[in-house]
């Protein structure tokens, strides 16, 4: 038995996770590809017509998960945000950086897909209900982020500035998960529960496997987008011009 | 496979294929978004014709993106 350990924090130096998101980069995006083409090809040719809905239903499947996927990928930024701003880990402020623009363009599907739905569905685009109106609290607080970073020059200052943001905002993301649950709301309630799903099972696996799909996705291109941001702000570092020969 | 009750989708056409076509849009654009930046970072890490190093074009708004 070898006594070697893995020195994790060596990945926390920007110089070290930037070969190590280069590797991990083209098999993130495999499978992106593949389970996108899986979840369609269920969503659409085995799981059968909604016996209310009919054929709209089917924007559940790109719906939810990118619903999820704005709430998921928040917490995260602001998780990374706050390790960055807390341990000065300057790695951690990239990602949460590199993590944003990926939630927002999420956060704005779920809103235009929720109302492509709700016409159909309930006769109206919109309603300021609690769930509706805080995913649109979460979009502007996306936007915020993204806005006040690009306006303070100092890297490390913006860093921290959207780190407050992003933790103050973070309230918002339980408010939208139990909206349904706290207020009357024009939205449906939870139909997944830790105990039970009320879905045809085909459903529930389109579903699923787009959701993983969105997953496959935020992981590439948010790997992607960090090593940009450290070639763009390691700049002046030696091992820099070596890494990108 | 009846391809135009496929498009129909039950009378939801525009609802759905709007909802996904969106979505792949705005995704697409995403990556689009990556590539530009990737060009940029290698047009500006280039060495210039003159041999100097510009680093004078900074967007900081791009570098978010």
């Amino acid at each position: 038995m070898s006594n070697r350990k893995i020195n994790w924090y060596k990945y926390a130096a920007p110089a070290n996770f930037y070969p190590l998101a280069g590797k991990m980069i083209p098999w993130f995006a495999v499978l992106t590809a593949l389970l996108f083409i899986a979840g369609l090809y269920v969503g659409f040719f085995v799981a059968p017509t909604d016996f209310q809905q009919g054929e709209a239903y089917r924007i559940i499947f790109i719906h939810v998960p990118a619903a999820w996927m704005g709430m998921f990928l928040y917490v995260l930024m602001a998780i990374y945000a706050g390790v960055g701003w807390a341990f000065n880990a300057r790695l951690a402020s990239m990602m949460a950086t590199a993590i944003s623009t990926t939630g927002a363009i999420f956060t704005f599907i779920s809103l235009v897909t929720g109302s492509l739905w709700g016409r159909p569905a309930w006769g109206v685009w919109w309603v300021w209900d609690a769930r509706l109106t805080s995913t649109l609290i979460l979009m502007f607080l996306y936007i915020g982020f993204i806005s006040l970073q690009a306006s303070i020059d100092d890297p490390r200052r913006a860093d921290r500035a959207g780190a407050v943001l992003a933790l103050v905002g973070v309230i918002n993301v339980p408010i939208i998960y139990f909206s349904v649950q706290w207020w009357n709301s024009l939205h449906q309630g939870a139909t997944l529960t830790a105990r039970s799903f009320k879905m045809a099972p085909s459903m529930l696996a389109a579903m699923l496997i787009l959701l993983a799909a969105c997953w496959m996705y935020s992981i590439t291109v948010v790997l992607v987008r960090v090593r940009y941001i450290i070639r763009e702000r390691e700049r002046e570092s030696p091992w820099l011009a070596e890494a990108i020969a | 496979m009846n391809w135009s009750k496929f498009f129909w989708m039950g009378g939801y056409g525009l609802y759905v294929w709007g909802s996904y076509g969106v979505t792949f849009i705005l995704l697409g654009g995403e990556v689009l978004m990556l590539l530009k930046r990737k060009r940029d970072l290698a047009h500006r890490e280039s060495p210039r014709e003159f041999g100097e190093r510009s680093s004078q074009l900074e967007n900081s708004f791009q570098e978010i993106q």
